[in-house]
């Protein structure tokens, strides 16, 4: 999770220096829950994301070259600079598609759990999305499709209580709890504080054993908190959606400061070693960005390249 | 060669493909009822059971995403929708995620997803129910696109789209299922991006699709009694474009109409007519003229259903004036759909 944060907070301040053309929607402040979650799969087990992708990305072990190449234009990028910010890959990690377009992926991934049980592999599916998806009549149809054939799928929600800068109160009726629509379509769910590693993780484990017991889909609603603007690098407290306030507690409820304290308290580790690990993933980064500025450009004689 | 109903050559093109293929399903509404999507599912469903073959939540958007994410794990799903119409529900992962997969992705990804549909036509189905949407589907690269004619390359270009490995629209056409024309019995594929010659002649190209082209063989049977020699283009696959079999036949006749089963504007026919202009000027002797259906969406009653749909008569007054002819058949006879008496 310290990973997942420097690095976006690395890529956020070189975001201003208008190399990275590429509109990013930073996942700072919600990182538990995608290393929650990743760390209950396996490797063959696949995910599929949103346009707040580089966290869930990351989590699943995708190549941080990779995606920092593709945020500069680069050949070398997950997606060979034809992809962007919202479009990262990584097959080989199971990281499969993330996608601009608000609920586009959770079919998707419903549709990869439909095959993994055609071919009785014990494979899970995990779709991650924020709650402005929920909004969306395709969000509904995943959900009804996946409970009719039990399929091992876990819808993973990112309640962050925005989207965009809409606060639920205008999208859903009040005193909704998503959690519970999932279970009107008789989907194993849960409410779980995503700001808490352990509780995401166990959260997930659960559904992820749930799953390869083919008891079918389970969903995670997972309640967290964007510390950036919508799309882009900075901090926009002070321009009124959202309470000072507000944005003071979620931010006294920091999943990496809570998980570091508890593991320096568990004797699990020692601020010593987190410093270190800190320099290592400042090398890490500075490796990756030098190596992404270095590579060549996608040559434009290639632009009809892979088209059908 | 044995003959085979369009619809029967569509069936056999998918047991054949299951057969070859273990990863081959086919899901949709309907397809495994016991009128499995007019017959042409439930060869397939005997065949091969409930496993391969099976009915789903009547949501189009989902199961459009559901094919692709079973694609992008190594099945190869066709989805089937009894009218292309209800596609528009299935818009944003048809072309903001299908069509865009394998480019968007850097090429390590593919939805080698096979879409049936099916385009309706008359006995008062109405607006929303025959419309045929190839200019929609073939504006967006990444998408193929292809509307067999003849029982052969339904077949044929069903068993292509089986092997594709990217997304394939494969737009049916209602009248046409019921007609006979000979099918090989081993599976030939019909490779997607060629238009054939369906009909030689020298006087006058019909560049046709899909039920045009049977329409546009009728015109040129009668053409061919005043002395025509109609050469008919049977375009088969929309995208790609076969403009080579085009601009070769309008290179022989040097003379052009275009009938499409959809609305002129903005169209196939009208993109059909701008390849003639772009590539084949020199060759042009008059203008292009382009034959749709009215510039109305699609009525019900009887009467103005006949006023709406072009046929041979339409396609045979514009090869007359291309010809700088008098339409001299006043009076063509007219040819109901008989083998057709509803209700869908």
């Amino acid at each position: 999770m310290l990973r997942v944060r420097r690095i976006e907070e690395g890529l956020a301040e070189l975001y201003k220096e208008q190399e990275m053309r590429t509109p990013a929607h930073f996942s700072v402040g919600q990182e538990a829950v995608a290393v929650g979650v990743c760390g209950a799969l396996e490797r063959h087990d696949v995910v599929y994301s949103g346009h707040r992708c580089h966290a869930h990305y990351l989590a699943k072990g995708g190549d941080l070259t990779a995606l920092v190449a593709e945020l500069y234009g680069r050949e070398a990028g997950c997606a060979r600079g034809r992809g962007g910010s919202v479009h990262l890959t990584d097959p080989e990690v199971g990281l499969i598609a993330s996608s601009a377009i608000l609920a586009q992926t959770i079919p998707v991934a419903v549709g990869s759990a439909l095959s993994f049980k055609m071919d009785g592999a014990r494979r899970v599916a995990v779709t991650f999305f924020g709650d402005g998806a929920v909004d969306e009549g395709v969000f509904h149809e995943s959900l009804n499709w996946a409970a009719v054939r039990r399929l091992p799928v876990v819808f993973v929600c990112e309640n962050n209580l925005y989207a965009t800068h809409s606060p639920l109160s205008v999208r859903l009726p009040a005193g909704t709890e998503i959690y519970k629509r999932a279970a009107a379509y008789r989907i194993a769910s849960e409410r779980i504080d995503g700001n808490d590693l352990v509780a995401v993780y166990r959260g997930a484990r659960q559904a992820v054993e749930r799953c390869r017991r083919g008891e079918g889909p389970v969903f995670l609603e997972c309640m967290t908190y964007r510390w950036l603007e919508h799309v882009g690098p900075l901090d926009d407290s002070d321009r009124g959606y959202r309470t000072v306030a507000e944005i003071a507690a979620w931010k006294r409820r920091d999943p990496m400061t809570r998980s570091a304290r508890m593991l320096v308290a568990a004797k699990a580790t020692t601020r010593e070693h987190l410093a270190e690990i800190e320099s290592q993933i400042q090398a890490e980064l500075s490796e990756a960005v030098a190596a992404a500025r270095r590579a060549p450009w996608p040559d434009p004689k290639d632009l009809l390249l892979d088209v059908f | 060669m044995r003959e085979l109903t369009y619809a029967d050559a569509i069936a056999e093109a998918l047991v054949q493909g299951m057969e070859r293929d273990p990863n081959v399903f086919v899901c949709g509404i309907g397809v495994d009822d016991h009128k499995g999507i007019f017959g042409t599912t439930r060869s397939a469903f005997e065949r091969f059971g409930a496993a391969r073959v099976f009915d789903v939540p009547i949501a189009e958007q989902a199961l459009t995403g559901v094919a692709i994410g079973a694609a992008l794990m190594g099945k190869r799903p066709v989805v089937v929708h009894a009218r292309n119409d209800f596609m528009f529900l299935a818009t944003d992962q048809m072309i903001n995620l299908a069509a865009k997969t394998r480019y968007m992705y850097g090429g390590r990804l593919r939805a080698p997803i096979v879409v049936r549909s099916i385009v309706g036509k008359g006995w008062g189905q109405g607006a929303t129910h025959s419309q045929s949407l190839q200019a929609l589907f073939g504006h967006f690269p990444g998408l193929q696109v292809v509307m067999p004619a003849l029982p052969r390359d339904a077949k044929g270009l069903t068993l292509a789209a089986l092997r594709s490995e990217g997304p394939v629209v494969i737009l049916e056409h209602r009248t046409l299922y019921s007609m006979k024309g000979p099918v090989p019995e081993a599976p030939e594929i019909t490779p997607i991006g060629t238009a054939a010659v369906v009909r030689e002649g020298r006087d006058v190209t019909v560049v046709a699709t899909s039920l045009m082209v049977v329409e546009a063989m009728r015109a040129a049977e009668r053409l061919a009694t005043l002395g025509v020699e109609v050469e008919v283009v049977d375009c088969r696959s929309i995208r790609p474009f076969d403009r080579d079999s085009v601009l070769t036949s309008l290179a022989k006749t040097g003379r052009v109409v275009v009938a499409d089963t959809s609305w002129v504007s903005f169209g196939v026919a009208s993109e059909v007519a701008s390849v003639c202009a772009d590539e084949g000027f020199r060759h042009l002797r008059a203008p292009v003229r382009r034959i749709g259906l009215a510039d109305c969406p699609a009525p019900v009653s009887l009467s103005l259903e006949r006023a709406f749909y072009p046929d041979f008569r339409t396609i045979t007054r514009e090869c007359l004036a291309v010809l700088d002819r008098d339409p001299e058949l006043r009076e063509l006879e007219s040819v109901e759909d008989s083998a057709f008496t509803g209700p869908y």
